[in-house]
């Protein structure tokens, strides 16, 4: 069995929400049925949606199950867009990062592309924290123009976390919509959905030990982004379709753990953490961690590697037994530079030499140790690897 | 790993004989198509993912390799800039010189491997004193010892063809269809791999601006004008739109490109009967002939899928000239001349010019 440190792609599943989904696929029963049995399959969507939506602090009534965050992203920023404009406003500007996940940005470049809207991205210092002073100019220049602002809470490559209810507090003085891509922020940093006085929040339950298929997007109270998928009207007409209350049961068990346990294991991992960065620039003195300084989860570490490739150093620590990742990958497989290395200003050559180690509730010392291990055999060789 | 049925059983044969083996699909492009079209067999997302099923079969790691940006600067610009000056040149030659067999092998040797494997149809032998050879596939109607006649010694001896002794197509989808594997069936791939439409000079287009241009006979005399001899290919007799016709009545066909004069050369039929081949740029396909100054007994193939015809070759002045014993119907300079001898494959040459058996202006 390979040692398995990409839990920011995807975490084991949790016990719970293992024992939650199995009893449920028991059941039988459409939760929109009049019936008895569909009552008591709705029963348990519905206590699911309060379990969610207690572990991110919303409404019960703000949750809206769906099948992730791709979907939510583009649910929340497509959906935004078009009731921000359905009046006749003119609001085409969106505000974003160029250091955000591809289910935002390219949903954020569909509508340049096709709608007519005008993205403006935020300016990050070198650790990846973003420069408020950027957001706020762009903000006083754009202000009425401006449809929305999304911007991700935690980082999915780097760790890096964004302050969520200061980018919403400075939306506020033009009543501007503020969208976050939470996805790699639940069960690893508090999130308080009403406090944050968010209008929309995007969660995957896979990253928190769920299985993948089901998320949430968190819709304000106040909010009616347009709906992507018309139907039936379930979810508060946002998301039509049967609902999935096995995969609903299952996210909240998970979800549950993972902020009951948060602090302990954010603690744990922290430690952690910190040794393998230790340990790595002790071992390779060029390598960079990408955001020391910065505010960050506890469970990412995010490195460049000077003078190597991501994919030589990828495939000989997966020939070593070691599972981690690097930039995103395109659907071909083909790995191309970090494009959150290049939005914190790193050059195309550093941005191809990235690796992302990512700890979850699974992870041991021994794992780490045995990244360590395998790190000191196979950099030599990653050096010398002839560039593809 | 392409994602077609050759190199997933060229896989299979390497796992089978005991070796280490790992799929390594090359994306050629940075902008992959989702869906394979028309006649491409390859650099689809689709294909990718079908390669990826037939590593899983065998139970070997797969990966990507990114090759993207080699492929562009040695295999699709030369492509381009040899059609501007005028020749016709092999990208799937040029891939095996310098991607195939150059940038991921030299990849693999650094990473710890000891060789390439695909599924192209040759055998690679040892000659008595354990040289090595590179010889036509048994299933001659499938035999691609032509496109790998650039490979040197050195290439040979960290290359490995496990289709070659198999003697035909057919025999290898059976042995797929056998191992489970879901490519078995699928259609084989003919054209270019990176002009999905399949029309070369269209796709030029985009590359080579079009300059308009007389079209002259072998004299020098204008018979008429082009616009852009892109357009144009060796030996082509139709769309030429030359008003008036020859003084002995018959057809005219394109002979020359000239795009420094941006001329295209038009002139009989017999003058594209090719006596002589010459090109400064050969290679040997593993051990040299002792003595490359005399004239040697060969076979000689000019185009993938061509005929051989006998031929006396040897290296004059610094560069092979292949006289011909049965002459050629209009071979372009910028192809590759494979030499044999009897089914093993001694070098190649890049054409660089050519000589008719009838002089045109006769």
């Amino acid at each position: 069995m390979s040692v398995f440190l990409d839990h920011a792609s995807t975490t084991a599943l949790r016990p719970s929400a293992k024992k939650a989904l199995t009893e449920a696929l028991d059941l039988l029963g459409n939760p929109s049925s009049v019936h008895s049995q569909g009552r008591s399959t709705r029963e348990l969507l519905e206590a699911s949606r309060d379990t969610v939506a207690k572990a991110v602090g919303a409404n019960r009534s703000e949750i809206i199950f769906n099948s992730g965050g791709t979907e939510g992203n583009n649910h929340a920023i497509k959906g935004i867009y078009w009731s921000q404009n359905q009046t006749g406003a003119k609001k085409t500007v969106i505000i974003s990062s160029e250091t955000e996940h591809h289910a935002v940005i390219d949903p954020v470049q569909w509508l340049a592309k096709n709608q007519g809207a005008e993205v403006h991205f935020v300016k990050h210092f070198a650790n990846g924290m973003v420069d408020f002073e950027s957001l706020k100019a762009l903000i006083s220049k754009h202000g009425p123009s401006v449809a929305l602002i999304t911007l991700m809470w935690v980082n999915n490559e780097t760790g890096v976390i964004t302050d969520i209810p200061r980018v919403v507090q400075m939306a506020s003085e033009f009543q501007i919509p503020v969208h976050t891509d939470a996805v790699a922020a639940l069960g690893h940093i508090p999130i308080d959905f009403q406090a944050s006085g968010l209008t929309a929040m995007s969660l995957s339950g896979h990253k928190v030990g769920a299985p993948i298929g089901i998320g949430a997007l968190v819709v304000a109270r106040s909010a009616k982004p347009i709906s992507l998928v018309h139907g039936g009207g379930q979810e508060r007409a946002l998301r039509s379709g049967t609902m999935n209350y096995p995969l609903a049961a299952s996210f909240a068990a998970a979800a549950t753990d993972a902020t009951a346990e948060l602090k302990e294991e954010m603690n744990r991992l922290t430690v952690l953490r910190d040794e393998v960065e230790a340990r790595v620039t002790q071992l390779v003195p060029s390598a960079i961690v990408t955001a020391s300084g910065a505010d960050r989860a506890g469970y990412n570490a995010h490195f460049i590697f000077p003078g190597t490739q991501s994919d030589a150093l990828l495939f000989l620590l997966d020939q070593e037994g070691v599972c981690v990742s690097a930039g995103s990958a395109c659907q071909a497989g083909v790995l191309g530079p970090s494009h959150v290395a290049i939005g914190m200003g790193f050059d195309q050559a550093q941005a191809s030499a990235c690796v992302r180690v990512t700890l979850g509730f699974t992870t041991t010392a021994d794992d780490t140790a045995a990244f360590i291990r395998a790190l000191a055999k196979i950099h030599p060789i990653a050096l010398q690897a002839a560039p593809a | 790993m392409s994602g077609g049925v050759d190199s997933a059983v060229a896989a299979a044969r390497a796992v089978d004989a005991g070796h280490e083996v790992i799929g390594v699909h090359l994306a050629l492009s940075r902008m992959p198509g989702t869906l394979r079209t028309g006649s491409r067999g390859c650099c689809t997302i689709e294909d990718s993912m079908d390669a990826q099923r037939a590593a899983n079969k065998l139970g070997i790691p797969y990966y990507v390799w990114d090759f993207s940006e080699r492929f562009k600067l040695d295999v699709v610009d030369d492509f381009v800039a040899e059609y501007q000056a005028g020749r016709t040149p092999n990208p799937c030659m040029r891939c095996n010189e310098r991607i195939k067999f150059a940038a991921l092998l030299e990849r693999g040797l650094s990473l710890g491997f000891d060789a390439v494997c695909t599924g192209h149809y040759a055998s690679i032998y040892n000659d008595e004193q354990g040289n090595l050879e590179l010889h036509r596939s048994l299933a001659m109607a499938k035999d691609q010892s032509y496109v790998l006649g650039v490979l040197n010694a050195e290439q040979l001896a960290h290359s490995m063809f496990p289709l070659g002794a198999t003697a035909s197509k057919d025999l290898i989808r059976k042995e797929a269809a056998e191992r489970g594997l879901t490519v078995a069936n699928k259609p084989d791939s003919y054209d270019i791999c990176f002009i999905p439409e399949g029309d070369t000079r269209e796709w030029l287009r985009d590359f080579i601006p079009t300059e308009p241009g007389k079209i002259v006979d072998t004299e020098g005399n204008q018979l008429g004008e082009h616009d852009g001899h892109v357009g144009f290919t060796i030996g082509q007799r139709k769309g030429l739109k030359i008003g008036t016709p020859a003084k002995d009545g018959k057809p005219r066909y394109v002979l020359e490109i000239r795009p420094k004069t941006k001329e295209v050369v038009v002139g009989p039929e017999s003058a594209l009967q090719i006596s002589d081949l010459f090109g400064a740029r050969y290679t040997w396909c593993g051990k040299a002939p002792e003595k490359p100054e005399a004239y040697f007994e060969c076979d000689v193939q000019v185009r993938a899928h061509g005929d051989t015809v006998p031929a006396l070759a040897a290296i004059v002045d610094g560069a092979m000239h292949v006289e011909l014993v049965e002459p050629l119907y209009g071979v372009a300079a910028g192809q590759t001349a494979v030499v044999y001898l009897g089914t093993r494959v001694l070098g190649q040459m890049t054409i660089d010019s050519t000589r008719s058996k009838v002089p045109a202006s006769a």
